[in-house]
């Protein structure tokens, strides 16, 4: 799940400055179960940017706005009212953003801010667990990832500023290191602890990430 | 090969950890600026007092005069440092630079620390490397000696540092932190500095762990000096790893007025006596954190002198 936050409508107003005509784009995978981005608000936005003097000249929501082609449909499917639009304001991820700026030439707006791939814990409540390093070091950490759950990503043990379990940064966080030390010992697997990790290869996932799966089927299967 | 500095007016801190003497350090914490004064002023004052002086690297995460440039300047005053290298603001290419200048530039002995963490500081915005951490440091130095950088290659002309490291007695829970202690003896590390101590009971235990994992490195107990009641409430209260124990509170509190930080000094005095007094540790190292003036008076008052161990 990707979190996303809402942007203050100040700031959106004020992307939204000049242009009159805008058609809102919501998702309806991540930034419906966020709540920044689902039907009920884009339903909201619509209505404060009208009562803002702007014209929303359509709205839609849809599974997956970071699915460029989905995308693409979808605004054939509403033609007219992107036509009639001069900017898009985006409701979800960055990625999603970055989908409706392959579908048009026009002014493309995030309502939102990206801000982690979260765990849900219960509704409205999300945490990071995962960096989406390209290099996964779960196996080694009683599946507790480092890199992630210690603010310094340190892959041999916990520094100096842990605090009865938690995390010097923020008391309200736990000290990943405690998590992983505890989880290792209940498993008998200690000596994990103990091996030393080298330098970790942090260009594993390099920018701008890529992958391309050979079709399944094809040569040979 | 030629190093651009290798006339040392002091030994090296290897040398007096080696000769079985007992190491006093000292800690010299770079200005914010260029006004360099008040901190000459205090390496002068330190240089014959102390074995070595510890500089810190952008300490606390706040922006300051480099640990590097301080080190040479303390090799110029004719002093001993001790280069605090942290991960925190350069990745691992910018480190290994700088430790090849370091080298040729006459630092021998290395404190290899993780670093503490952006929101701390200063630059609270700034992008934290952490590209490496103290044990991966350790280990990259050990290659560099070897003559080999982390991306496995070649060097022409490696570099030789007394590996330093940094242990918290006080950490809670203590279990990983004397494995991750264990740990960067195995990446090479020769001795040891603490963080701050102030119970000398949990310290002795703490010392008893550490030398069942390991009776040959070397460990200086990091002793802070207490200043006010203040300092005590907030490192008490903010300072993870750093704990003061209600006995030293009691006895700041009963101090007169205006002779909070004369408690404070007899209090540090008395712990460096009972490192050397009781064999507790190889030595110590003294931070007194904006009160280096009074340094001099510290070791005065707990009898020790360096030029005579």
């Amino acid at each position: 799940m990707i979190i996303t936050t809402s942007k203050p409508f100040e700031e959106v107003l004020k992307e939204l400055e000049g242009q009159d005509k805008v058609f809102i784009v919501g998702c309806g995978s991540c930034a419906t179960t966020c709540e920044t981005g689902g039907e009920k608000e884009v339903a909201e936005m619509k209505a404060r940017l009208e009562a803002e003097g702007k014209t929303v000249t359509g709205t839609v929501v849809y599974e997956e706005v970071c699915h460029e082609l989905n995308t693409k449909r979808k605004f054939r499917e509403n033609k007219e009212a992107v036509e009639a639009a001069e900017g898009f304001l985006v409701m979800c991820c960055g990625a999603g953003t970055q989908s409706v700026r392959e579908a048009t030439d026009k002014d493309v707006h995030p309502a939102c801010d990206t801000v982690f791939l979260g765990n849900i814990l219960r509704q409205g409540q999300f945490v990071e667990k995962c960096s989406l390093c390209g290099d996964c070091v779960l196996e080694d950490f009683g599946a507790i990832c480092p890199v992630t759950r210690c603010h310094k990503g340190i892959l041999n043990g916990p520094c100096g500023g842990t605090d009865g379990g938690k995390c010097e940064t923020d008391r309200e966080k736990d000290c990943g290191w405690t998590l992983i030390y505890n989880q290792l010992e209940k498993l008998g697997k200690l000596d994990r602890f103990k091996r030393i990790y080298g330098l970790k290869n942090w260009q594993a996932s390099m920018k701008p990430g890529r992958v391309i799966f050979e079709k399944k089927g094809e040569g040979g299967e | 090969m030629t190093l651009l500095f290798d006339k040392h007016a002091k030994p090296s801190i290897q040398e007096v950890m080696e000769s079985g003497t007992f190491l006093v350090t000292g800690e010299i914490g770079p200005p914010k600026g260029t006004d360099i004064d008040a901190m000459i002023h205090h390496i002068d004052l330190l240089k014959d007092k102390v074995h070595a002086m510890n500089i810190t690297d952008n300490q606390s995460s706040v922006m300051r005069y480099p640990s590097l440039g301080t080190a040479l300047i303390i090799l110029e005053r004719g002093g001993e440092p001790n280069l605090q290298v942290t991960c925190r603001d350069r990745n691992r290419l910018a480190i290994e630079a700088d430790l090849l200048f370091a080298y040729t530039r006459g630092v021998r002995s290395v404190l290899c620390l993780t670093g503490d963490s952006i929101p701390v500081g200063d630059h609270k915005e700034a992008k934290g490397v952490f590209d490496c951490e103290s044990v991966q440091l350790l280990q990259l130095i050990s290659n560099l000696e070897e003559g080999k950088d982390s991306g496995g290659n070649e060097l022409q002309g490696g570099v030789k540092f007394y590996k330093g490291a940094i242990v918290t007695p006080e950490a809670d829970p203590i279990e990983p932190q004397m494995l991750k202690f264990e740990k960067k003896i195995e990446a090479g590390a020769q001795w040891f500095q603490t963080q701050a101590v102030y119970d000398m009971d949990n310290f002795k235990r703490f010392m008893e762990r550490a030398r069942k994992i390991n009776d040959k490195v070397k460990i200086c107990a990091g002793l802070v000096l207490l200043t006010s009641m203040g300092a005590i409430r907030y490192m008490n209260a903010n300072v993870p790893g750093v704990f003061v124990p209600d006995h030293l509170v009691q006895e700041m509190a009963d101090a007169p007025k205006g002779e909070a930080l004369n408690t404070g000094i007899r209090i540090m005095a008395r712990q460096i006596r009972q490192c050397i007094d009781e064999k507790l540790c190889d030595g110590v190292h003294i931070m007194a954190i904006g009160k280096e003036d009074v340094v001099p008076r510290i070791l005065e008052e707990a009898g020790v002198d360096i030029t005579k161990m």
